[in-house]
């Protein structure tokens, strides 16, 4: 038999025999006849060999960080992961289990999911988070729901331009069937220009920190407006440079939400990967998503247990505010051991060694001729560079010398035409950004 | 139903947090020097303090060791957790999904960079298409339920492209996923609940009734095919037709596609779309919980509006030059579903599956998995009463009501088998069923493992009459007893103390 099927031809007869069949067939006699056992228009079968043969070939003809210099982020980030963190997450207990519903077999899968949510808070500032949303943009999304039903009666989402394009699109995506308006990123605007924008039918405003170019914003007058008019503030983070920044929580966030990724999570072609949501206090009964909270058994001793089960899907059916299921389980418990083992000091030092090779690699750039980065504001990993020529055509030539280049803004932005957004992470040594000034340099 | 517990904390917990484990100035990596000249931090724009943990190497690997030792799962032993299909996943595919080439390949990286990822999607698409008879696949949507509202998306979008804005109703059946009724309302239409009929199909009466009173308003109809109670629609040609002559289109849930590779295809059946669960079917991990991967399948009415991006061929093949693949938007797609192309880790996954089985194997897959089903079925069927005489498909369900003992529930079998070192059912689902323990046992056991679960069952039914208190005091064999659930939803702890600020920070 083939693949992963047990059955000997033996079995199978006293099988059948015990149900009082003669063919495995008779079993579908439901299935309207006319339709029944189609032939299949697929590959022949493979040995184990052959497949390892196959893949490792698709695998090969990609570009990858693995023998490419990688400059580009633009959401998705190569960084360091210690060995320990693979090697967990393949243990069969925790990728072959199913999502803890029986609370007395699933005491592991549960207190690391606690234990993600609890340094989500602590990176974030805030005081709940829930067990993970499918990624950053679908973070976002549900953010915005929360906001309508938190705030009655209200339908404008004031949007910065500086989140990331994609989430933008994916929000517009999960609102198609709602009255819903979306104000605020169809041109560049200030947060101050964007505070303009705040009404009375304001449910929310969400901006990006730091936004989509890596840039700092300052927000405080943009939260004391939204504040006022009774409008949540959502927060849209890079996780990795909440290691440095001031969290979210004590900039005025209501909440807080981005993509999981950078802490211990492979690039894998975008996905899987984890979307954190954390919030006050005040809004956790009208989250989405899988909560974990502690309990004791009866026994009086102490365990864990999800919770607030009501507010979702299968409980609540048409009455739930989101459908979602699933969280990123596998993908939670990556970041979770990832920030145990990098702890408080090992991720504020490679927030640092990005900040410090981010900025060392935009003053070499600034300085050659033909190409000028904007210094306007304080960044973190990510900066825009004005090129004169197309972006296409310096990553070209970048690639030909084993370089992944930064990111071609002119995509999503028009008014950015020849701007590469360009990411330098830990993983980017001195010797490598160097080569990329002197590539860089012969293109001007 | 827990019953009163102690209110204080009486026992040790199994493993102490992360948090309890912490030592001030402990560290579990080693990271490189700075190699750049460094610049002042701008100290304005600096938080004060980062409350996260501080353990050695050693004590996170034992944590984390300990803590998957409280875990169940498949590869410890049996878990016929129904609808979830909790088949074996093969070590194979996460080696697969490990390799550099797919592991550490960028996203965003341009058209060329990405011809073995695109490859591998493209086909993905083609053969998920094939199984299920459908003319074009989007593998965007991150999990089932994202598959589900990427399929009502697209049916509304269909009418409104038409003109037709006035079908606003999606029929559900009342034995449906809680999925499907809340996908609807997050597509901003309305749910109309059909009843099933007594054997456990859909109402005919009700749903023509329901046609002729909602008319020109329904958008379509949502059905799990065989349904959540592990049984084929012996009538599915007619709901078809009838919903189709009402103007909607029909949503087949692919959560139960293990019952049907090789068996039938469902675009032939009449079916305009459907979502795929590549973490039940095609064996991709279930990871605790997720990642889960929702492709959905159209056919030729739908398919300018699937999620995109779709991988397509943009130049074709030319001699021995393969073609070129790129990334698409269809024309009048839904949009965008989440950053980037799907959970490719999980595309990986799932390719290496279909190669394992090809075309002469998929078929055995659903073959096995329906023979596996009904032989508990069978040897269950003087013990337990099973509600819907029929064979079943790769599931069944029964009623956990034993005589002679009226105060044992679902629940109270369920936690039994926790002693016995097996996974419980999916219990008290479907609604419509009342103690419903709904068994699925998969392809991948084999018959001593199906042999030993149908002797603890029956064990345990005697138990319930003779020793009822054994499953009212279950489980007592696993890591903790039953728990407080209600305490946990009023006294809300949800993160480990020492994560949050201080009153007054």
């Amino acid at each position: 038999m083939s693949g992963y099927i047990p059955h000997t031809e033996v079995e199978r007869q006293q099988m059948l025999a015990a149900i009082g069949v003669t063919t495995i067939e008779d079993l579908f006699e439901a299935v309207p006849a006319s339709h029944r056992f189609p032939r299949l228009n697929l590959p022949r079968p493979m040995s184990e060999m052959e497949i390892v043969a196959e893949m490792q070939a698709l695998a090969d003809a990609n570009e990858h960080a693995g023998e490419f210099a990688l400059f580009r982020g633009a959401g998705a980030y190569h960084h360091f992961t210690p060995s320990a963190v693979n090697h967990l997450l393949l243990r069969g207990e925790f990728y072959t289990a199913y999502t803890p519903y029986q609370p007395e077999m699933s005491q592991g899968t549960l207190q690391a999911i606690f234990e993600y949510q609890s340094m989500m808070c602590a990176l974030t500032g805030m005081e709940a988070a829930n067990a993970s949303h499918y990624d950053g943009a679908t973070s976002l999304a549900e953010a915005v729901t929360v906001a309508l039903q938190a705030v009655d009666r209200r339908h404008r989402i004031v949007l910065s331009g500086g989140i990331h394009p994609q989430y933008r699109e994916v929000v517009r995506t999960y609102n198609q069937g709602r009255t819903v308006e979306f104000v605020g990123d169809n041109q560049p605007r200030t947060a101050a220009e964007l505070a303009e924008l705040i009404d009375d039918n304001t449910a929310m405003v969400a901006v990006q920190y730091p936004n989509f170019f890596g840039q700092i914003e300052d927000f405080s007058k943009l939260v004391e407006v939204a504040h006022a008019k009774g409008a949540l503030v959502t927060f849209v983070v890079n996780p990795l440079a909440l290691a440095l920044l001031k969290p979210p929580g004590a900039l005025g966030a209501d909440i807080v939400v981005g993509e999981g990724q950078p802490l211990g999570v492979p690039l894998s072609f975008g996905g899987p990967y984890v979307g954190f949501f954390a919030v006050r206090t005040r809004y956790v009964r009208k989250i989405a998503g899988r909560i974990v909270g502690e309990t004791v058994d009866r026994d009086g001793r102490p365990a864990y247990v999800m919770t607030l089960r009501p507010r979702e899907q299968d409980i609540k059916r048409e009455k739930a505010s989101s459908n979602i299921c699933t969280n990123q389980g596998l993908m939670a418990l990556a970041v979770c051991i990832h920030l145990a083992l990098l702890g408080k000091t090992g991720l504020r030092q490679v927030a640092e060694l990005n900040y410090q090779k981010a900025h060392y690699a935009a003053r070499r750039i600034a300085a050659l001729p033909g190409f000028s980065v904007d210094m306007s504001l304080p960044f973190f990993n990510e900066f825009v560079v004005k090129c004169s020529k197309p972006v296409a055509a310096i990553n070209d030539a970048l690639i030909a010398e084993g370089i992944i280049g930064g990111y071609d803004l002119g995509k999503d932005y028009p008014h950015l035409k020849d701007r590469m957004l360009m990411c330098v992470t830990e993983m980017n040594t001195r010797e490598e950004i160097d080569v990329l000034v002197s590539v860089l340099e012969k293109l001007a | 139903m827990v019953e009163k517990v102690m209110d204080v904390l009486t026992k040790e917990a199994l493993e102490p947090t992360l948090y309890d484990l912490s030592v001030p100035g402990r560290v579990g990596v080693n990271l490189p020097e700075c190699d750049v000249p460094t610049e002042e931090l701008p100290a304005d724009l600096l938080r004060d303090e980062l409350r996260l943990p501080e353990l050695s190497e050693l004590q996170v690997v034992r944590h984390f060791v300990k803590l998957s030792s409280l875990n169940y799962a498949i590869d410890k032993g049996f878990y016929p957790l129904g609808s979830c299909t909790m088949k074996y996943n093969p070590k194979l595919n996460e080696d697969m999904a490990r390799l550099a080439g797919f592991a550490q390949l960028h996203p965003l990286v341009d058209g060329e960079a990405s011809q073995g990822a695109l490859a591998l999607m493209y086909d993905l698409q083609k053969w998920l298409g094939e199984i299920v008879g459908f003319e074009a696949v989007s593998l965007a949507p991150a999990a089932g339920a994202h598959g589900e509202f990427a399929g009502i998306l697209m049916i509304r979008k269909y009418h409104v492209s038409r003109g037709d804005t006035q079908r606003t109703k999606i029929l559900v059946p009342n034995s449906a996923h809680g999925t499907n009724p809340a996908t609807v309302t997050m597509a901003g239409y309305e749910v109309i609940e059909l009843p099933a009929d007594s054997e456990g199909g859909v109402d005919l009466d009700a749903l023509k009734k329901a046609c002729e009173e909602h008319g020109n308003t329904i958008a379509g109809m949502m059905i799990t095919v065989p349904s959540t109670l592990g049984l084929f629609e012996a009538r599915i040609l007619e709901v078809i037709d009838l919903v189709h002559a009402a103007g909607g289109l029909m949503y087949m849930d692919g959560a139960n596609m293990n019952a049907l590779m090789g068996v039938v295809k469902p675009g032939e059946l009449g079916f305009d779309v459907l979502h795929y669960n590549l973490h039940k079917t095609f064996s991709t991990p279930h990871g605790g919980g997720g990642p889960g991967s929702g492709p959905v399948g159209v056919n030729a009415k739908l398919k300018p509006f699937l999620p995109g991006p779709i991988v397509d061929i943009v130049e074709p093949a030319q001699g021995d030059e393969p073609p070129l693949y790129g990334l698409v938007m269809p024309e009048q797609s839904i949009g965008r579903l989440k950053a980037f192309h799907g959970n490719f880790g999980m595309h990986v996954r799932a390719y290496a599956y279909i190669r394992a089985y090809g075309d002469s194997g998929i078929r055995d897959v659903s073959r096995h998995a329906v023979l596996n089903a009904n032989y508990i079925r069978a040897r269950l069927m003087d013990t337990y009463r099973i509600p819907y005489p029929r064979y079943c498909g790769h599931e069944f369900v029964i009623e956990a009501r034993l005589d002679g003992a009226p105060d044992i529930h679902a629940l109270d079998i369920s936690k039994r088998l926790i002693d016995y070192g097996i996974h419980p059912p999916t219990n008290y689902f479907p609604l419509i069923v009342p103690e419903a323990l709904l068994i699925e046992p998969t392809e991948t056991e084999t018959k001593e493992t199906l042999d030993e679960f149908i002797d603890v069952m029956k064990k345990i039914a005697r138990e319930a009459v003779e020793t009822p208190e054994l499953l009212q005091n279950a489980p007592q064999q696993a890591p903790v007893r039953r728990l407080d659930e209600v305490r946990a939803a009023r006294q809300l702890v949800l993160c480990c103390r020492p994560a949050l600020p201080e009153a007054g920070d």
